[in-house]
Parts: C-alpha cells; sequence; structure tokens
C-alpha cells in the first residue's frame, strides 16, 4: 500500500520539474515482486533507454508511468504531477477516473504488439482519440494525421486497414496515433521485437526523427544500436531493480557491474 | 549451381502436359443418391396422392385473414421481444463484467434465475402476475406512490408474452454479448486507456464494434429461434400464428391442415431471416476474412455444373479499400 510521507514533489527549476522522477517505486503482482525499489529521473528532452532480461521488470515500469498499472509503494511524478493520485494534507486520495484518463492522454505509448483497432483504417486510429479525447474538430484532426503519417512515410496508406499494412508500417501508424494527442512524453515498450528484422530500420528511423525534434522518450529495447546512438540515457534493469545508469557509450563499453557485464556478453 | 540449368530444361519443353485420366468412380455415391431419390419420391407420392391431407382447405386458410393477423402478431412478438433482449443482453454483459462484485453478481443472478427456468413456466408466471401482486403502483420505494393500476388491466396477455419472452431473451442474450466482449484482444482496451479514452468510450467505440463480429451470428440463431418460441405464447391466450390456427381448427376440426398452414408460414419466415443472417454474417466478415464465403446463388451455379464434387469457393477476393 502506498502511505503517504513526508516528501514533496520535486522543486520546480528554471526549466520545471524532471519530466519522469521515480522514488522507491515497488509493484508486485500477488507474491512476485517485480520492482524493487526504483529510482530514476528523466529531464526535459531526454531519451532514455532501458536494457535488460525479460523479467527484469522493464516494461512494468513504463506501463506504472502512465497508470496502466498501479504502484504499491513509492512515488512518481510526471511533469511535477503525482500519478494517479493527489496529495492533499499529508494524504493520498486516488484520483477519478477521468483526471487519469487526463494524465494519460499527455502520455504517449508505443506497444511491442502494435496494438491498431482493426475496425479502422490508418487514419481513422490516428484521428479517434484527438476528436473523441481532446475535442479537436474532425477536419483539424484530419489535417495534423496527415502531416503526421507523412512524417512516418506512410503518406498513401492512410485509408488502409492495419491487416492490409506489414507490421513495421502499423507501428508507424501506431507511432503517428500516439504523437497526434500532442504528448509530452513518449514511451516505447519493445516497438521492434515483433517485427521482421528488415522492418526494424524504419521504425527506428521514426523514432530518431521524433528524438531529434526534441521529444521526451522511454523506450524500453533490445536495439543496442539504437541505444548507442540515440539515448542520452542507458539504464540496465535486473530483477527489478535499476543495477546501472549512465551514457550510454560508457555503460557499454566499461560497465561497472558484474550483472551488466553479464548481460552485455550475450546480446552485443 | 543446378537451378540455372533446371530452368533451362524447363524453358525447353514449353508448357506441361495436361493430365488426362480416367476419373475413379464411385459407386457408393450413385447408390446412397438412388436411395435419397427414392425416398423423396415416396415423401412426393404421399404428400400428392393422400386425400387427409386435404390441400384444397390448406388453400382455403393460407390467406385468410384470421391466419394472416396471427402471423403478424407472431412477428411483432419476435421483433420486440428480440429488441428487450438485446438492449437487456448489453446492459446484462457489461454489468457482469463490470468491477463492481454486486452489479457482476446482480447480472449472474439474473442470468442464473432466467435461464434456469423453462420459459414456458415464465409466461405463465407473467400471465397469473395478479395473483401475487393484484395491484401495481408506481412511486417512491417504502414511500408514497403516484400511479395505481390493477395487475389485471396492466399485464395483459400480450404484455405477459413481450415480457416473459423478452426478459427469458436478455438472458441468453447477455451470454452472447459477454462473448463477444471477451473474444476482443486485451490489448486493444490497453491501446485506448493509453490515449486517454475512458471506459465507456473504449467500450463503445473500440470494444463493441470489434465484438460485433462475433455477437451476430448467434443473434440471428437466436431471433429465429425466437420466432419459434414465440408459439408458447398459445398457451396464454395470445392470438400469435399457432393459437390463430388453433382456434379456427377447434371449431371446424381440420387439425392436421391449419397445422400445416402454420408450419408453413413458420418455415416462410425462418427462411426470411436465415437467408438476412446469411447476408449479415457476411458484411460483418468483411475485413477479417480474405475471402468471403459464396452465396447460395454461386454456390447453386456451381454444383449445377459440377455434379459429383462440391466445389472449392470461388475467388470473391475484395479489392483493397473495401474492407471494413
Amino acid at each position: 500500500m502506498i502511505t503517504p510521507t513526508g516528501t514533496t514533489p520535486p522543486d520546480p527549476g528554471a526549466s520545471g520539474p524532471p519530466m519522469v522522477l521515480a522514488e522507491g517505486l515497488h509493484k508486485s503482482f500477488g507474491r512476485l515482486q517485480v520492482l524493487r525499489g526504483i529510482d530514476l529521473e528523466v529531464a526535459r528532452q531526454e531519451v532514455m533507454c532501458i536494457i535488460g532480461a525479460s523479467g527484469s521488470g522493464k516494461s512494468t515500469l513504463l506501463r506504472c508511468i502512465n497508470h496502466l498499472e498501479k504502484i504499491n509503494a513509492g512515488r512518481l511524478w510526471v511533469d511535477g504531477e503525482l500519478v494517479g493520485y493527489r496529495q492533499q494534507g499529508g494524504k493520498l486520495y486516488e484520483l477519478r477516473e477521468r483526471e487519469i484518463c487526463a494524465q494519460r492522454a499527455e502520455i504517449g505509448m508505443v506497444f511491442q504488439q502494435f496494438n491498431l483497432f482493426p475496425h479502422m483504417t490508418a487514419l481513422e486510429n490516428v484521428i479517434e482519440a484527438p476528436i473523441r479525447v481532446k475535442g479537436m474538430s474532425k477536419a483539424r484532426a484530419t489535417e495534423l494525421a496527415g502531416q503526421l503519417l507523412d512524417r512516418a512515410g506512410l503518406k498513401d496508406k492512410a485509408d488502409a486497414y492495419p491487416k492490409q499494412l506489414s507490421g513495421g508500417q502499423q507501428q508507424r501508424v501506431a507511432i503517428a496515433r500516439a504523437l497526434a494527442m500532442q504528448p509530452k512524453l513518449m514511451l516505447f515498450d519493445e516497438p521492434t521485437s515483433a517485427l521482421d528484422p528488415e522492418l526494424v530500420g524504419d521504425v527506428l528511423a521514426v523514432m530518431r526523427d521524433l528524438a531529434t525534434s526534441g521529444m521526451t522518450m522511454i523506450v524500453v529495447t533490445h536495439e543496442i544500436g539504437f541505444a548507442r546512438e540515440v539515448g542520452d540515457t542507458l539504464v540496465f534493469m535486473d530483477e527489478g531493480v535499476v543495477v546501472e545508469a549512465g551514457r550510454p557509450r560508457e555503460v557499454l563499453s566499461n560497465p561497472r557491474h558484474a550483472r551488466t557485464r553479464a548481460f552485455l556478453s550475450k546480446v552485443l | 549451381m543446378t537451378t540455372p540449368r533446371m530452368a533451362e530444361t524447363a524453358g525447353r519443353t514449353g508448357p506441361p502436359e495436361e493430365i488426362k485420366a480416367v476419373p475413379v468412380r464411385h459407386p457408393g455415391r450413385w447408390l446412397a443418391a438412388a436411395v435419397v431419390l427414392l425416398l423423396v419420391a415416396m415423401l412426393v407420392h404421399t404428400l400428392v396422392t393422400n386425400p387427409r391431407f386435404q390441400w384444397d382447405i390448406i388453400g382455403t386458410y393460407f390467406l385468410s385473414s384470421r391466419v394472416l393477423d396471427g402471423l403478424e402478431l407472431t412477428i411483432l412478438l419476435t421483433v420486440v421481444a428480440m429488441a428487450i433482449g438485446i438492449v437487456l443482453g448489453v446492459i446484462l454483459a457489461v454489468m457482469r463484467l463490470s468491477a463492481n462484485p454486486l452489479l457482476s453478481s446482480a447480472s449472474w443472478a439474473y442470468i442464473w434465475l432466467f435461464r434456469g427456468t423453462p420459459v414456458l413456466v415464465q409466461l405463465l408466471f407473467w400471465f397469473n402476475l395478479a395473483f401475487l401482486y393484484p395491484r401495481i403502483s408506481l412511486g417512491v420505494p417504502f414511500g408514497p406512490s403516484f400511479l395505481q393500476a390493477n395487475a389485471n388491466d396492466l399485464i395483459t396477455a400480450l404484455a405477459a408474452a413481450i415480457l416473459g419472452l423478452g426478459l427469458n431473451e436478455g438472458a441468453y442474450m447477455a451470454e452472447v454479448v459477454r462473448a463477444g466482449i471477451l473474444s476482443v484482444e486485451h490489448g486493444q482496451a490497453e491501446a485506448a486507456q493509453a490515449l486517454g479514452m475512458s471506459r465507456t468510450l473504449t467500450l463503445r467505440r473500440i470494444i463493441l464494434p470489434q465484438a460485433m463480429r462475433v455477437i451476430i451470428p448467434p443473434t440471428g440463431n437466436e431471433t429465429i429461434s425466437m420466432l419459434k418460441t414465440s408459439s408458447l405464447a398459445s398457451v396464454i391466450t395470445v392470438t400469435e400464428l399457432l393459437y390463430a390456427v388453433q382456434l379456427i381448427y377447434s371449431v371446424n376440426f381440420q387439425t392436421i391442415p391449419l397445422l400445416i398452414v402454420a408450419s408453413i408460414w413458420y418455415l416462410i419466415a425462418t427462411s426470411v431471416l436465415t437467408a438476412g443472417q446469411f447476408y449479415i454474417e457476411r458484411y460483418y466478415a468483411r475485413g477479417s476474412a480474405r475471402q468471403l464465403p459464396p452465396t447460395p446463388w454461386q454456390r447453386l451455379r456451381r454444383y449445377l455444373f459440377t455434379f459429383h464434387a462440391p466445389p472449392p469457393a470461388p475467388p470473391a477476393q475484395l479489392p483493397p479499400g473495401e474492407r471494413r
């Protein structure tokens, strides 16, 4: 259970609070402890890549950040706002569904299995949430979606249904769909793991383009090359804790922990 | 190394010679066909020669106004009871899947009660409601009432039939809708939530449209079943198709001809519904199936041209962009 502590939200500095701040996050599913005390800070415009073996808690951490999973202990802020709760007079109050939806609307998420809506065309997938959640006009949403699909190299696929697209194209539509909500933070949960090798490059190119444009991104990935070139920070997780974090080139070429070395020797 | 040479050889021989072989004979098939034809001939013979079928009486009553009124009432009962059943079914299915344990238990109990008792018993129960509640009133629970009515005036035979059939159908439709909702992958709801969509919006825009493909076929089934089940309302004096012909033959004693009249009308109505169901299913299969199943006409044409083997489905491929 989460109990109130004396912790206050981080002091908003000149550039505002960090985009994501996690303190002592714990998450368990029944008796299985998945996150066991995660401390993390993601600055604005930072690209953080998270690597680690499967079952190390990477995806769970990502899902906690937009409250798809409830944390059991610790504190989590996105853009200076407590995720899923409101703290008043030393007490925590659960947020209403509407407030949680509003928080999620500002955080984009891209899934390993794309999760496009199969009964809608690519364009309809992208404009659905801006119209229904943000109340954007259909004309404005369609215009924005056109730009985003164009940027993802899918200008001529707007009227295609997901089943008619390749995995790489579907994932790029999924990225456009998340970006259409104009989020301040993007979460990528192994975005290229379900793709055929020759389709990975196109998706990574779109993500690289996004990183260059200044989007704050947290990317759970097995693409070490992408982490090295695009990431500002590389985090290695194992058994629910952050083992090592630092500049990607340093962590990759000169890992300080034995567990990091053991993992890297298997994937590099 | 070997591949180019093989290609050369293939190029030299030109198009392959088509196989001409004597087809396998199927004596068993011919025998079975002969037996079936014999049985059909016997059936036709008895229909034509047995005077007790009294086809002239069937002809007289087939389009009589009392029979047609009964048919109209049967269709009305089917439509209204199914409408109640579908609306109730969606509500019960959503309640059943709700996180609130009270709502989901209430839905479970409703389904348990209405599926667990015969619909005929339920019809009789509603028809005799006045024994349990002689007066029905509308007002504040445990408080004053604004409207009062005699149960016998309010619950007519027709109202009892609609209530009985509709409420019973709700329990079955709830399970159909629930199966449809559960058939939609969990990732869909998650993706919608991650976009900031609320639970109701997710259900309405993402889950239910996808669940429709699973919901439609059994709903068609339920409708056809309802058309026939509505004949049970004859027991509580609703003059639907069956009771209408019963009233006629109780006077003129032409029992068999009039039952045949009713049966033919039931067959016509179910045939229309079956055809409707086929085309609705075909419509919802778009986008999910690469190949649509052939229509009965396409199938018939194929059978006429190739007698001995059921043909493969004709390539009714959709042009891209026509899916939904």
